[in-house]
């Protein structure tokens, strides 16, 4: 039971709020020496998986390009572009943008859309933009929460549409894990069977992105009270 | 053949400029500490494939040691103030979206050509790998092209990355970070000791149990280790097959998908999958770590609700 020490340590650290990299080399040292390794094999291990996983840091690769249009005004070009759009809400932007998300997930194209490609440049803008052109000057605290809602939609959309496509990672991994125990089942029925959880999902979140703008409008009135 | 190692090329080069231009700008205090990260971060990109496992590790450390001291920090930058970027949004009109519409275009055609062209019969892109170069084709591209339309210098599109590169800081590393932690767990027999603990520990008599059972501990398990992918090899061996499918008869299928999806509403409230979770708030700038987070606890409760519900529905019937 002692490896279960280094999920103590992530608890506690990351309730304490430190830094995430020191909880983390803290817990799989802690984890390690429970299980008896020694400190150089702990690091040579850590350092070997770290160096293959380069793999989920190339989206960086983005950052001069974005850079340089938000230099030349993408961010305010794309509020300017909402804001003509009457029927624009930061609701029913980001529940089209869900929908748009869970479809080209499902279609496999998972890094089509994503925090650093298109939520910072252009979904969170735009959907700044729509509540800017219908609530006036929005609050720091409003803008803030229109941002974390446009994260969230970026996440559930992805979750909750790439296993509808036939060869994502996670299907091969059901599929492979079941074969291991002897049980043969089709990559396509896994991927017919997600997609109950994948209409649930949109009608769950579709539905909170959709009371965001009443919330918006409440945070607003409280404001000018 | 083109692979993932020649892209990691370019994001070293990337990260090596970045540090050098941190090493320039000498009017903030932490210069020093910025350019030795982003200086190492370009190394590890560049030599990681060639160093060894534990020059990387040590790597890993020093990394660590920079940001968890506070040596890092957001450098002094040039960039354009708001009322110039509302001019110039006003002056490029709607082509300013053309660039970054390259990215997805190129992708997506790249994704389903790139695996077939052949170069003296060998195939130019790694066909395992087409998608992420794919996207790296479509940012370079993207990137050559708004150069030469808004006559930009070199310079300001690495300067902005830089500017990028310090506002995310080291949430930068952190999934990379946790995927090494996942390693170390695995070779430790962390998710044994876990599967050990849940079927000691919960009533799993009656099917409708051990369905509840397998979801929650799915979803749970992913929060502790970050990935759902970690939760499921353990959470099937101890209660999926033996139980679910051996001594119940529900469908496998069903199981599976239903249950990995409930391991993706533990990937919702979870810290440890900081790609999806702390990278987009250090990215959006959100002053709360845990912003992105806090709005996304209600949906996955809803939906790991209805996850037990649908599975427990649906796997006994097919």
């Amino acid at each position: 039971m002692w490896p279960l020490i280094g999920i103590g340590v992530i608890i506690i650290g990351f309730a304490a709020r430190v830094n995430p990299l020191i909880v983390i080399i803290a817990a799989a040292l802690a984890t390690g020496i429970a299980a008896h390794q020694s400190p150089l094999a702990i690091i040579a291990t850590f350092g070997k998986a770290y160096n293959e996983s380069r793999y989920v840091s190339i989206v960086w690769l983005i950052l001069p390009v974005i850079g340089l249009l938000e230099r030349e005004g993408l961010q305010e070009r794309a509020r300017m572009l909402v804001a003509r759009m009457t029927a624009a809400t930061a609701g029913r932007l980001l529940v089209i943008y869900l929908a748009l998300r869970q479809i080209t997930a499902a279609l496999g194209l998972l890094s089509l859309f994503g925090p650093a490609q298109t939520v910072r440049p252009l979904i969170a803008p735009m959907a700044e933009g729509a509540a800017e052109s219908r609530l006036g000057r929005l609050s720091q605290k409003s803008r803030l929460l229109i941002r974390a809602y446009a994260a969230s939609a970026d996440n559930v959309g992805a979750f909750f549409g790439e296993d509808i496509f036939l060869a994502v990672g996670s299907i091969l991994l059901i599929k492979g894990f079941l074969q291991q125990l002897g049980i043969r089942v089709a990559p396509l029925s896994l991927s017919l069977w997600a997609i109950p959880t994948a209409l649930l999902a949109f009608a769950i979140h579709g539905l909170r992105l959709w009371q965001l703008d009443v919330k918006l409008t409440r945070q607003n009135r409280d404001e000018a009270r | 053949m083109i692979g993932l190692e020649q892209v990691y090329w370019l994001i070293g080069m990337m990260f090596l400029v970045i540090a050098a231009l941190s090493w320039r700008d000498r009017s903030h205090r932490k210069w020093l500490g910025n350019t030795a990260f982003w200086g190492l971060l370009g190394i590890s990109f560049l030599f990681g494939s060639v160093i060894g496992n534990l020059a990387n590790g040590i790597l890993v450390l020093a990394l660590v040691g920079l940001a968890g001291s506070g040596a890092t920090g957001l450098g002094s930058i040039t960039t354009t103030s708001t009322d110039a970027r509302d001019a110039r949004a006003r002056k490029h009109g709607n082509w300013l979206f053309g660039p970054a519409l390259i990215i997805p275009v190129v992708a997506i055609l790249g994704t389903f050509t790139l695996g077939q062209i052949r170069v003296w019969g060998l195939p130019l892109a790694d066909p395992k790998e087409v998608t992420l170069i794919a996207l790296a084709l479509g940012i370079a591209l993207a990137l050559i092209a708004a150069m030469l339309w808004l006559r930009s210098s070199l310079h300001a599109p690495l300067e902005e990355a830089r500017r990028l590169s310090d506002t995310i800081g080291w949430a930068a590393i952190l999934p990379q970070m946790l995927a090494a932690l996942g390693a170390v767990f695995a070779v430790c027999g962390v998710g044994q000791a876990v599967g050990r603990i849940a079927t000691t520990w919960l009533p799993l008599s009656h099917p409708l149990a051990a369905v509840a059972a397998y979801c929650i501990g799915m979803a749970f398990f992913t929060i502790v280790m970050g990935n759902a992918f970690a939760a499921f090899p353990v959470m099937t061996a101890a209660i999926g097959v033996p139980l679910i499918v051996n001594k119940f008869g529900g469908d496998p299928a069903i199981m599976g998908a239903i249950g990995m999806l409930s391991g993706f509403c533990g990937t919702l409230t979870t810290p440890m999958a900081a790609n999806f979770n702390i990278v987009p708030a250090a990215l959006l700038e959100l002053p709360d770590r845990y912003g992105v987070i806090k709005v996304q606890i209600p949906t996955a409760i809803a939906m790991l609700a209805g996850n037990i519900a649908l599975m427990s529905l649906l796997v006994f019937r097919f």
